[in-house]
């Protein structure tokens, strides 16, 4: 991987992040700083060794499965940045349907 | 003594003598926060209307200080994010419930690194904090408000979290003890999540007693955390009672003594805890975590590529900021998280979007969390010779505001406290001396193995004890 260059601006917008002029250029400097600092895991031996998700590994981790009381509607839209009745209000989605 | 100054140990005796009730000690609170805040600014927001109502509601419970990532239903939650003003939390994170059900209730809410990304708490958006013991310095981070408010004596205790050592480096700055629960020990539940596979909620406190109290209401199993296993909880305080330093075998990682760039002042510190340690009947052994050096370098992999999937959720469409400049779908994405997120934010999601990316999942992401292994083994190999660990907690003591401008800079200040993040082992900072002309805290850190906090809380008061 050592020569990798990251592209911020292509990352960026994969990350839904639109980026000033300024930021991209700033940016780019210092991830490739932090891109190359991280490179150096890849000379550590790896062979053979099994990859770690999590602090303590768990399966299975299931709770039983029952009804039990949800959030209240008006609880859960009451920081909607925008609503009509009971619901978020969003701009038009799908291409060519009325909005 | 003002009520403001006292530890849970001492408020719950008070209260538990009806010397005073929970409504003095919120007062007490509110006129050291009027007193104080505007030259600490610990707290971003602190709501004494419902403080009062909460304290008059439970006159026997004891006021913590809240991190302001932790939901508690009615209050204000913004990660000290632009994205989350104005947001009201619609229910209790399982921590609060069980801060409520065991005697303790949130007061006011505590600065932070903006999503806890940060060693300083300078990447809050919302707000400046100062360190108590020099206004010219930084508290550290990301739970910077939490330890500035344990330290200036404006809280009882407060909730931190620590992904990378945002618990412990801020204590160590602002002389408090801050515990690190084993991955798993406490419910995120309603805690926003930073990195999933690392982030716990602890406590930050004027005592060891302080902390194993509050570790204890916090810790356990919880349905709505699948990461929290049905592991029993000891009681903490009273398991820690007769804690002594005779005989404990105290491990010594030669990694983490030989670091270039370490402050001679933190040197001068630790090696003198080492010496009372040893002089107060503990034996002291070389251990060596061969793999310390990656972990950096794996951490600042795993955290951002976690972070990265965890932030989608921030997209303008059910809460948060939703720009105003948004026409479509696709914009109100990129508009709303480019308006919202600091710079540090969005740093790391770059770097994890990058490092989960295809074609690049296998050589950063994959490769990183194989690393972690080696990185886990170097722990479980030390503790079968050890009990617990002694280590620096932090390269250097608080440093000056925009002395750290390049990113890099500030995340090697973490290089002792991430290792044991990324194995999942429970770890404390506990001060330990203040540097001879600066008179600025020093914490050192002692770690113990995963669920073996009452190990490692005995360790912390011994060490305490001796230091008194």
């Amino acid at each position: 991987m050592a020569g990798n260059k990251i592209d911020v601006a292509y990352v960026a917008n994969l990350a839904r992040l639109e980026l000033t002029p300024e930021e991209q250029t700033l940016f780019q400097g210092q991830l490739e700083d932090i891109v190359k600092y991280v490179e150096k895991i890849s000379e550590a031996d790896i062979a053979g060794v099994a990859p770690m998700m999590h602090g303590r590994p768990l399966v299975n981790a299931f709770r039983e499965d029952v009804v039990r009381p949800s959030m209240d509607r008006e609880a859960a839209l009451g920081n909607a940045p925008a609503r009509v009745g009971d619901e978020f209000l969003l701009p038009k989605i799908v291409e060519g349907a009325e909005s | 003594m003002e009520l403001y100054e006292l530890g849970i140990k001492a408020a719950q005796d008070g209260l538990a003598k009806g010397e005073f009730t929970s409504t003095d000690l919120v007062e007490s609170l509110i006129r050291r926060y009027r007193e104080k805040n505007g030259e600490i600014g610990a707290y971003l927001t602190f709501d004494e209307e419902q403080a009062l109502a909460l304290a008059k509601a439970n006159p026997k419970s004891v006021p913590i200080a809240i991190k302001d990532l932790i939901n508690v239903a009615g209050q204000p939650c913004t990660c000290a994010s632009k994205i989350l003003q104005g947001y009201v939390s619609p229910y209790d994170a399982t921590v609060i419930r069980n801060l409520k059900t065991n005697g303790f209730i949130p007061c006011g809410r505590c600065n932070m690194d903006e999503f806890a990304m940060g060693s300083s708490t300078e990447n809050s958006a919302l707000g400046v904090t100062r360190n108590p013991f020099d206004p010219g310095r930084v508290p550290g981070g990301s739970s910077g408000g939490s330890a500035a408010a344990v330290g200036a004596d404006m809280c009882i205790a407060a909730l931190g979290s620590d992904t990378g050592g945002s618990i412990r480096q801020p204590a160590s700055f602002c002389n408090c003890v801050g515990v690190k629960p084993s991955y798993g020990r406490v419910s995120r539940y309603g805690v926003t999540a930073f990195a999933s596979s690392l982030d716990q909620v602890g406590p930050m406190t004027k005592s060891v007693d302080d902390a194993a109290i509050l570790l204890k209401a916090l810790a356990g199993r919880d349905e709505m955390d699948g990461t929290t296993p049905d592991v029993p909880v000891p009681d903490y305080p009273s398991a820690i009672a007769d804690a002594d330093m005779k005989g404990l075998k105290i491990g010594l990682p030669k990694e983490y003594f030989e670091v270039s760039g370490m402050d001679a002042e933190v040197k001068r510190i630790t090696d003198e805890a080492v010496r009372k340690c040893e002089a107060a009947g503990a034996e002291l052994v070389e251990v060596s975590l061969p793999h310390t050096g990656y972990a950096m370098a794996v951490y600042y992999i795993i955290a951002p590529a976690e972070a990265s999937a965890n932030l989608a959720r921030f997209d303008g469409v059910r809460y948060g900021h939703r720009s105003a400049a948004s026409r479509d779908v696709m914009s109100l994405y990129l508009k709303s998280r480019a308006e919202g997120f600091g710079p540090e934010v969005k740093r790391r999601i770059i770097m994890g979007t990058y490092v989960l990316s295809s074609g690049y999942y296998d050589a950063y992401y994959g490769r990183a969390q194989k690393v972690r292994t080696l990185i886990k083994r170097d722990f479980d190999e030390a503790f079968a010779k050890v009990d617990v660990m002694l280590t620096p907690c932090a390269p250097t003591p608080a440093f000056k505001f925009a002395e750290l401008q390049d990113p890099l800079t500030m995340y090697l200040n973490d290089l002792f406290t991430i290792p044991s993040s990324l194995a999942g082992v429970c770890a404390a900072s506990v001060p330990a001396g203040f540097t001879r002309e600066t008179k600025l805290p020093v914490g050192v850190q002692f770690i113990a193995g995963g669920y073996e906090e009452t190990t490692l809380l005995k360790a912390c008061k011994a060490f305490e004890r001796i230091m008194a």
